[in-house]
């Protein structure tokens, strides 16, 4: 099978990019070091290739009522222009088809952004929910835009230094809020736990973006720190964390659930109906070791599963997100089988890092 | 890094260093490294512990991955590098310095039958097509 590629394959591979599959697109898990390219993130800045992320553009009247429908977040939380919604989206089972970010633009216009690997289920979802329950509303896959995170303490000030003429519109944005300047889309949200831009814009010109960003002292950064960051942020990866055998209350997103209002959406009965026996916490490891996904953890209250695992450069300790059962709490000390070994590990409240700190 | 003419290899990418008494040290190649990335974690086998060729014996583990290291050939282990645990970043540094473990094989002639240096670049080369 051929990999799928970004605009930015030939800047990668120039830059001297380790490139794998990832989920069946030729990305760039590392430059150098791995661990370099996590702490440049968390102290000063780094760019990331997301291009390979979907953008979507639902557009016409009802948008808001419609988003209210099909997402378990409350599209109705969102009604400065260009705040930012994260949430679920569900089957009517309740599990998970994907997690994305929504912003409100105008009363005709969401933007929505989608996972690489679920884009085209998520995009066919959307159509069929809107055939039926907006039929006039139009759902467009914009594979005209790119994507490009810059994220760290000093992010924003680079995009400013490089698109000086889209500084006036965006200075003001608060977290989670995006401005549309023209050509370029650009909103204050990320997958790192550190400030920073994500930066939509026409594929032809991300190329010249992505070197002006490096002339100016922005380091590239792979998917492996990328991975390693959005995990000590205590940020869900769809596929790892959750995915369509579990539901949202048992992957850490109840925060994203509404529950309370009166509002009816895809998945709610389902959610009521089966409350959920499990939770996803944190593990800190406590003996020596790295802790991966799928490995057993015991507990007292019967066993459970990381989901996420790796090392933290930021703690130097193993950390993990694990689904385990209601009963555990935190401060409890469970095991972890790790090869033919049982492994103490805390379990902790998460994030486990955010904006240039451990939290542990 | 070119690889050392003065190592054996193996296919499972361990290098072996015959010693001056004829006991051997074992490492992983700078192939090996660089395909596994940032050493976080490295865990190798007790003294006196007897192993066949080919036998799981260490794990390495970087940020992104579990490797295991095999047993080049049969023998017990004499010695662990236990500079390794608080700094396993060395064999990223220093590849064919960071050793691992090191073992007195049953037989001389089995480390000898090894690959070469050559052989061993052939099989890297072999390896990523």
């Amino acid at each position: 099978m051929t990999l799928k590629t970004t605009p930015l394959n030939a800047a990668h591979r120039a830059m001297g990019a380790k490139m794998v599959d990832f989920g069946g697109w030729d990305m760039p898990v590392n430059y150098g070091s791995q661990i370099d390219e996590h702490h440049q993130v968390r102290n000063d800045c780094g760019m990331f290739d997301v291009c390979h992320m979907r953008v979507v553009d639902a557009k016409g009247d009802g948008v808001r009522a419609f988003l209210r429908y099909l997402l378990a977040n409350n599209a109705d939380k969102i009604t400065v222009p260009g705040k930012a919604l994260y949430s679920a989206m569900l089957r009517p089972e309740g599990v998970v088809i994907d997690d994305l970010i929504i912003y409100f633009m105008t009363e005709q216009w969401f933007r929505i952004v989608v996972n690489a690997g679920t884009a085209d289920k998520d995009i066919a979802w959307m159509k069929e929910q809107a055939a039926t329950h907006a039929p006039k509303l139009t759902i467009t896959s914009r594979d005209d835009l790119a994507m490009v995170a810059i994220q760290g303490p000093n992010a924003r000030a680079k995009v400013w230094q490089v698109l000086p003429q889209t500084k006036a519109a965006t200075e003001h944005l608060v977290n989670f809020q995006a401005a549309d300047c023209g050509e370029y889309f650009i909103a204050r949200t990320g997958y790192t736990g550190e400030d920073g831009f994500e930066v939509m814009l026409p594929k032809e010109k991300v190329e010249a973006f992505w070197y002006d960003l490096n002339k100016v002292g922005v380091k590239p950064i792979g998917l492996g720190a990328r991975d390693t960051l959005r995990l000590e942020a205590g940020m869900n990866l769809y596929g790892q964390d959750m995915d369509e055998t579990v539901g949202p209350l048992e992957s850490g997103l109840a925060w994203t659930v509404d529950l309370k209002s009166e509002r009816d959406f895809i998945g709610k009965a389902a959610l009521l109906a089966n409350p959920p026996s499990k939770k996803l916490v944190g593990l800190l490891l406590l003996d020596r070791g790295v802790l991966r996904g799928h490995q057993k953890v015991v507990t007292q209250h019967g066993d459970g599963e990381i989901t996420s695992g790796t090392f933290s450069p930021t703690l130097e300790k193993s950390i993990a997100l694990a689904r385990v059962p209601n009963g555990v709490a935190v401060g409890d000390t469970v095991q972890v089988v790790i090869r033919d070994k049982m492994l103490a590990a805390q379990v902790v409240k998460y994030p486990f890092a955010r904006n240039g700190k451990g939290l542990i | 890094m070119s690889n050392p003419t003065d190592l054996k290899y193996t296919a499972s990418h361990e290098w072996v260093k015959t010693e001056a008494d004829g006991s051997i040290t074992i490492g992983i190649t700078d192939h090996a490294q660089e395909l596994l990335g940032d050493m976080v974690f490295v865990e190798a086998p007790a003294a006196g512990r007897k192993l066949k060729a080919g036998e799981e014996c260490a794990v390495v583990e970087s940020v992104k991955a579990a490797a295991d290291v095999y047993a080049p050939v049969a023998g017990e282990v004499t010695a662990a590098n236990a500079d390794l645990d608080n700094a396993p970043e060395a064999i990223n540094n220093e590849p064919y310095t960071a050793w691992i473990f090191k073992m007195k094989p049953d037989s001389a002639a089995d480390v000898a039958a090894l690959m070469d240096a050559a052989a061993y670049q052939a099989h890297v080369d072999s390896e990523a097509h």
